[in-house]
């Protein structure tokens, strides 16, 4: 029995209200208990702030996408390279790093739980080899659903309880952990060279639309009562003038939420909120998405902050990749699974210089801070399409500081200085609404009861910073908490010390999240049971792999963590 | 001050020497410089553990570094230097002065792959031969060498300077294939035989083949028959054939090969 006492630091745990109160939190076998003995190990935090260990649910860590960039761009890793030590792996680091760096890295930087949000279902098996070989975070996958054609057409027959059958399967036989929809409709139609511009425009082949798939795929989470909502990159996702498109989506499932809690969680909001005709009449329609979102309830966002950098987009977005393509002129790969969706790749290099990157770094700060309720936005940089993870702490400045985001603004391009309405907002976000965006809300929006929270029965995952908000102002001081926040004091990964001092000292492996639906009724069963013998069928029309060869056993994952959720059909 | 190293065993292993710089070693005693770290293989050694190290003259003169025997196996000496010299009595391995903003490197024998590739400025003098990818960009990018000089009195390997981004490259031996591969700028000037394909994809820059080449790419084409071309002040004497591609890429670069030692390109002339 291990027993361990964090005492004296300044808590922030918003999901049980507690504000900075001094107080200890005690942890046995890698969960918060009310008391421990005298003789537990002390980790002395006092003067120091203590937060649950974060939570990032969008970062693309692992799979087929995340492996090719790694190979596409030797010139990324040449210059950051980890030298093995007595604890951890050797690895490179930069816009895609190695499996084991991109742990130690979030580790570092006290995140205990990642998300891995694009995994086409062909690549399961991949995708969990290279997050089994991730240490030091739990972590969970979200299977690209929104294009798939058993889905599809299900949804153009009305099927809506077959529909949610066919995906219950296979999320198992992925051991996903939500529902991840990636420009509905429009993967589908690139396969034939094609895409959609609009939630009404039909997809080829299948005389559906995006709207209905969006809102098809929506009630199918309902029914199957998945912890997360459905995970929504949007349509016309980087285009000028796609707020338009983000806010019809956001309105489409307005009808579909129930008891106030979300229904849709719209991703790297950032690159759906442009506003203007064209490339040179770009401005941000940051206010109008804020507006609507202070005003409903049934979304979640996180923001895909852009950070100035060299970086390598990525995304299932095939038609987008391969705009980007002709707009950068860059090396590039694209990619078509099966029945299932795209992919593509693209490096970049965000530049202060250019008054659109500009204006894209400047939608990202805007939305964060015009949204007053901090439980709907949440901190992430699409990793690593809008800059890498590790770049958080620089984001976390900007959070907290007026002055931080002043100085950044002087920096960039006078034209998308003129534009931005950074000058305007003083909202400067307190270490509590932080704790929220980077691990209450986004573990609260996944549904992980266990995490983003210091309560009695949590997992004993916490991140101590070095920053003691009684001797300083954050706000003033926004250097010495980007370098708290970078290298955490500690982090304690399941009740284990694993990082101090910013220094990997432990190296432990997480768990894998995975959804397992279990039907409440026998009918559902017997829907299950023909939705095998179907799917059996498809498999010889429509895919490349036997349908005996394609699920992953749980055996195979490193560690499994099943979430049992029982549907309610 | 003058450094000199002399390598106390022939290495076996690869040695990561990016420490072997006078950057590096300026204003530093004989035994701050052994105290350097190296990697050799997978073990982290010092400079000390593998060369004799002996320091002349005062630390405020600019830094010579001679190493005195062969470092075949050394990879990255000279790397990111930017000023000071350094002699190389023997051979010396990958990457020799890359990334360099200055300074110069002589090498009396052979080089290995990759010399000067991303350098930016100063100069490489190569007594022997070199392998391939000389000035070029690392693995993946496109940023190639974008200034100073690489002179190589032997022969070089193939896609020298690939995506080359200025600065000169001269070779007074022989070059292997794809000489100029994805070319944006600079000069390249090869004086013996190119085994073919030279300027494949370039956009901009020059390349010059005074000696026999095997072919020239069937997407450049013949603009005019020049008596001289001019290469760092230097005039020399052709006549030349002057082409234009890569037309696959819509390039602009220049190819320039040598009328007399290339007797079949005469079928070209027609379309002047």
């Amino acid at each position: 029995m291990s027993e361990l006492i964090v005492k004296n630091g300044f808590v922030y745990d918003p999901l049980n209200s507690i504000d900075g109160e001094r107080m200890d939190i005690c942890i046995r076998d890698g969960k918060i208990v009310k008391s421990v003995k005298d003789k537990a190990k002390v980790v002395e935090a006092s003067g120091m702030i203590v937060m649950p260990g974060g939570v990032d649910i969008h970062s693309h860590i692992a799979g087929g996408e995340v492996d090719t960039g790694r190979l596409l761009r030797p010139e990324d890793h040449v210059n950051d390279v980890e030298v093995k030590t007595a604890v951890t792996r050797s690895g490179v680091g930069f816009s895609i790093p190695s499996t084991f760096t991109t742990g130690y890295r979030y580790s570092k930087m006290g995140y205990t739980t990642v998300m891995n949000p694009s995994m086409a279902p062909l690549q399961a098996r991949h995708t969990h080899e290279e997050l089994s070989d991730t240490p030091m975070i739990d972590k969970g996958t979200y299977p690209l659903l929104g294009d798939w054609w058993i889905s599809l057409e299900h949804m153009r027959d009305g099927l809506l309880e077959e529909n949610a059958a066919h995906i219950a399967w296979m999320l198992k036989a992925t051991r996903g952990y939500a529902i991840k929809i990636v420009n509905p409709g429009g993967l589908e139609a690139w396969g034939f060279g094609r895409n959609v511009h609009g939630l009404d425009e039909q997809v080829p082949n299948f005389g559906i639309t995006p709207r209905e798939i969006v809102r098809g795929l929506c009630k199918v989470n309902t029914m199957l009562n998945l912890p997360h909502t459905i995970h929504l990159h949007t349509n016309n996702l980087g285009q000028p003038g796609n707020y338009v498109t983000a806010l019809e989506t956001m309105k489409c499932v307005e009808d579909l939420a129930k008891d106030d809690k979300p229904a849709l969680h719209i991703t790297h909001i950032q690159f759906c909120a442009f506003k203007g005709e064209d490339w040179g009449r770009f401005k941000s329609g940051a206010e109008d998405i804020a507006n609507y979102v202070n005003n409903h309830n049934h979304v979640t966002l996180d923001v895909g902050q852009v950070v100035f950098s060299n970086t390598t987009t990525m995304t299932a977005d095939g038609p987008f990749q391969f705009g980007l393509y002709h707009l950068t002129g860059n090396k590039w790969v694209n990619h078509d699974v099966e029945t299932e969706t795209s992919g593509g790749i693209v490096p970049f290099q965000y530049k202060r210089s250019s008054p659109v990157h500009a204006t894209q770094w400047s939608i990202g700060l805007e939305i964060m801070l015009l949204i007053k309720d901090p439980w709907k936005i949440f901190m992430t940089t699409d990793h690593p399409n809008a800059g890498p993870f590790f770049y958080y702490p620089k984001i976390l400045a900007w959070y907290i500081s007026k002055k931080a985001r002043a100085d950044m603004l002087e920096r960039i391009n006078k034209r998308a200085q003129k534009k931005s309405l950074l000058p305007s907002i003083d909202r400067e976000l307190s270490l509590y609404e932080l704790a929220i965006v980077t691990r209450a809300g986004q573990a609260k929006a996944l549904g992980l009861k266990d995490k983003g929270h210091l309560g009695v029965g949590a997992d004993a995952d916490v991140a101590i910073y070095n920053i003691n908000p009684e001797r300083i102002d954050v706000s003033k001081k926004f250097v010495t908490a980007r370098k708290a926040f970078d290298r955490a004091a500690y982090t304690i990964k399941g009740g284990e010390v694993v990082v101090k001092d910013g220094e990997i000292v432990k190296q432990v492996f997480g768990k894998t999240y995975w959804v397992d639906v279990e039907c409440a009724r026998n009918q559902c069963r017997t829907t299950r049971a023909k939705a095998d013998a179907n799917m059996k069928k498809k498999f010889k029309d429509y895919w490349t792999v036997e349908y005996e060869n394609y699920p992953i056993r749980e055996g195979f994952l490193h560690s499994s963590a099943p979430v049992a959720v029982k549907a309610e059909i | 001050m003058v450094v000199t190293l002399i390598p106390k065993s022939s290495f076996k292993f690869p040695i990561e020497g990016k420490n072997i710089s006078p950057d590096v070693f300026a204003k530093k005693s004989a035994k701050e410089i052994a105290a350097l770290e190296m990697w050799e293989g997978n073990r982290k050694v010092t400079i000390g553990d593998l060369f004799d190290v002996k320091v002349d003259g005062s630390s405020a003169e600019e830094t010579t570094i001679k190493i005195d025997g062969n470092v075949r196996t050394v990879r990255n000496i000279g790397f990111r230097m930017s000023m000071g010299e350094v002699i190389v009595d023997g051979d010396v391995g990958m990457h020799l002065g890359e990334e360099m903003k200055g300074g110069n490197i002589i090498v009396a024998g052979n080089a290995g792959s990759w010399a000067g590739s991303q350098m930016k400025d100063g100069t490489i003098e190569i007594k022997g031969n070199a392998g391939d990818y000389i000035g070029a960009a690392y693995r993946g990018s496109t940023k190639g060498m974008k200034g100073g000089k690489v002179i190589i009195h032997g022969n070089a390997g193939h896609e020298v300077g690939c995506f080359m981004n200025g600065g000169l490259i001269k070779i007074l031996g022989d070059v292997g294939i794809f000489a100029g591969i994805h070319m944006v700028k600079g000069t390249i000037f090869v004086q013996g035989t190119s085994q073919g394909r030279a300027g494949a994809q370039m956009t901009n820059g020059k390349i010059v083949l005074a000696g026999h080449s095997e072919d020239v790419m069937p997407t450049f084409t013949i603009e005019d028959i020049k008596a001289k071309v001019k290469i760092d002040d230097e005039k020399i004497e052709g006549p030349f054939y002057r082409f234009t591609g890569d037309l696959a890429d819509n390039g602009k670069g220049k190819l320039y090969v040598s009328k007399p030692k290339n007797p079949y390109l005469s079928s070209y002339e027609k379309y002047l």
